[in-house]
């Protein structure tokens, strides 16, 4: 018997098993899919969405009783108009219409580049008041080559039958005046409908760069 | 020799190990779960617990070294009560006396469906200055058959016996017919590690919800 057979041998088990030193992909790198085993994650990213000059971005899927807590994460949103709000709105419907009924608050922290200029306050101008219209989660985005805008969306129990919608959302953008704001945006739809469709977008013009990534945290 | 055994003698070592090439596993097909612990992001859902007229909800074990930090995920929290206020407090005798000292803030936001308020504003009421008592986290909930409060409320570092304990919560409730997003921070003033957290409304009981414990690596 030469030395590589006996040495290979060697890493035979009496049953005939191979022993795992005898395989040289313990970390197994080259694995490009498992079988039925469910993610180990536990923040599932469900899907990604990149702008590219379009008009909308809309997640028509996989918002439903799976997770009790959705995380949208938008980032470097750039829109293609200066000054347009960036916003969106729910759907019971499958997305045929996003018109769910919200009451929702606003506020901002914010801070010029010239350093002249700073606040935290409430911003009635962005909240709603029964109103079916789009919710403002950056206003006044610039569109200067190097703005851009990110943030967060955590919507709780879409699915719901039983309770209103709520959602929180935190973002920072970079304001068409130079600014810097921190928007804190939350509230609810008011629906007892599950709400199985969000739609993001601009105010005016379209979405000219930018991605949007929804996430569902596990929940058993 | 034959082929295939010659093709096969290629692909082992001088040390009788299989090359990468050897097994054909870009498919790990027949793999339909993976060991408990494992996680791909860090994040372990490490318990839940379901309100049905309870008064209360207390999460006595899993909080331990084993992260740095845990986030609770609060659903449709719902009192049975109207108007009650949603309260936490730590322990560091595994919920024997849930009576740990904290400093704290608490800023409200809110505005009514009738478009007729809105508010910001820091929140006296429900701040703490080095008191044991239980901290509001969401308050004046409605119990309108639709009404609860969603929110989470994370916990960094509970087992350092070094330093503080800091939390950071973030809640969106809805009264009768007013949203209020309601932001609570600050912390534990205790070297003792914390092992255990429980929940209550200052009133009456929790009617109906949902609490997630994740752990945080």
């Amino acid at each position: 018997m030469g030395s590589i057979t006996r040495s290979f041998a060697n890493n035979i088990g009496s049953s005939g098993i191979l022993s795992a030193s005898a395989v040289t992909n313990a970390t197994v790198e080259d694995v490009t899919a498992f079988g039925t085993a469910p993610s180990p994650a536990t923040l599932v990213l469900i899907s990604t969405q990149t702008a590219s000059s379009s008009a909308n971005i809309s997640f028509t899927t996989g918002l439903d009783s799976t997770y009790d807590e959705y995380i949208f994460k938008f980032i470097n949103i750039h829109p293609a108009t200066d000054s347009a709000h960036f916003e969106f709105n729910m759907s019971t419907d499958g997305g045929s219409n996003y018109n769910v009924t919200k009451t929702t608050t606003s506020f901002y922290a914010y801070h010029n580049e010239s350093d002249t200029d700073t606040a935290v306050a409430y911003t009635a101008a962005q909240d709603l008041a029964q109103s079916t219209a789009f919710q403002r989660l950056i206003p006044d985005a610039g569109n200067d080559n190097d703005q851009a805008n990110s943030g967060t969306l955590t919507i709780f129990n879409p699915s719901s039958t039983t309770y209103v919608k709520h959602f929180i959302a935190n973002s920072n953008s970079a304001h068409q005046d130079n600014y810097s704001i921190n928007w804190f945006i939350a509230g609810y739809g008011n629906t007892t409908s599950a709400v199985n469709a969000i739609q993001f977008k601009f105010s005016s013009g379209n979405i000219d760069d930018g991605i949007i990534k929804m996430y569902g945290v596990k929940k058993s | 020799m034959g082929a295939i055994a010659r093709s096969a003698a290629n692909l082992v070592t001088t040390s009788g190990v299989w090359l990468k090439g050897g097994v054909n596993n870009a498919s790990m097909d027949n793999i339909s779960a993976f060991p408990s612990g494992i996680s791909g992001d860090g994040i372990t859902l490490i318990s839940s617990q379901t309100a049905s007229s309870s008064a209360s909800i207390s999460f006595t074990s899993g909080i331990t070294s084993t992260y740095k930090a845990y986030k609770f995920v609060f659903i449709n929290m719902h009192p049975a009560t109207n108007n009650a206020e949603f309260t936490f407090n730590m322990s560091t005798d595994s919920g024997s006396n849930y009576n740990v000292t904290k400093t704290t803030t608490a800023i409200d936001t809110s505005h009514s469906e009738s478009d007729v308020s809105s508010d910001l504003s820091y929140d006296t009421g429900e701040d703490l200055a080095q008191s044991t008592g239980f901290q509001t986290i969401a308050k004046n909930i409605s119990n309108d058959n639709d009404g609860s409060f969603s929110g989470t409320l994370q916990l960094f570092n509970p087992s350092s016996t070094t330093y503080v304990k800091h939390f950071i919560s973030n809640t969106n409730k809805m009264e009768t017919s007013v949203t209020a997003n309601y932001l609570v921070a600050g912390y534990g003033n205790t070297t003792s590690a914390v092992n255990a957290v429980r929940f209550q409304m200052s009133s009456g009981n929790i009617d109906d919800g949902k609490i997630y414990m994740y752990g945080i690596k």
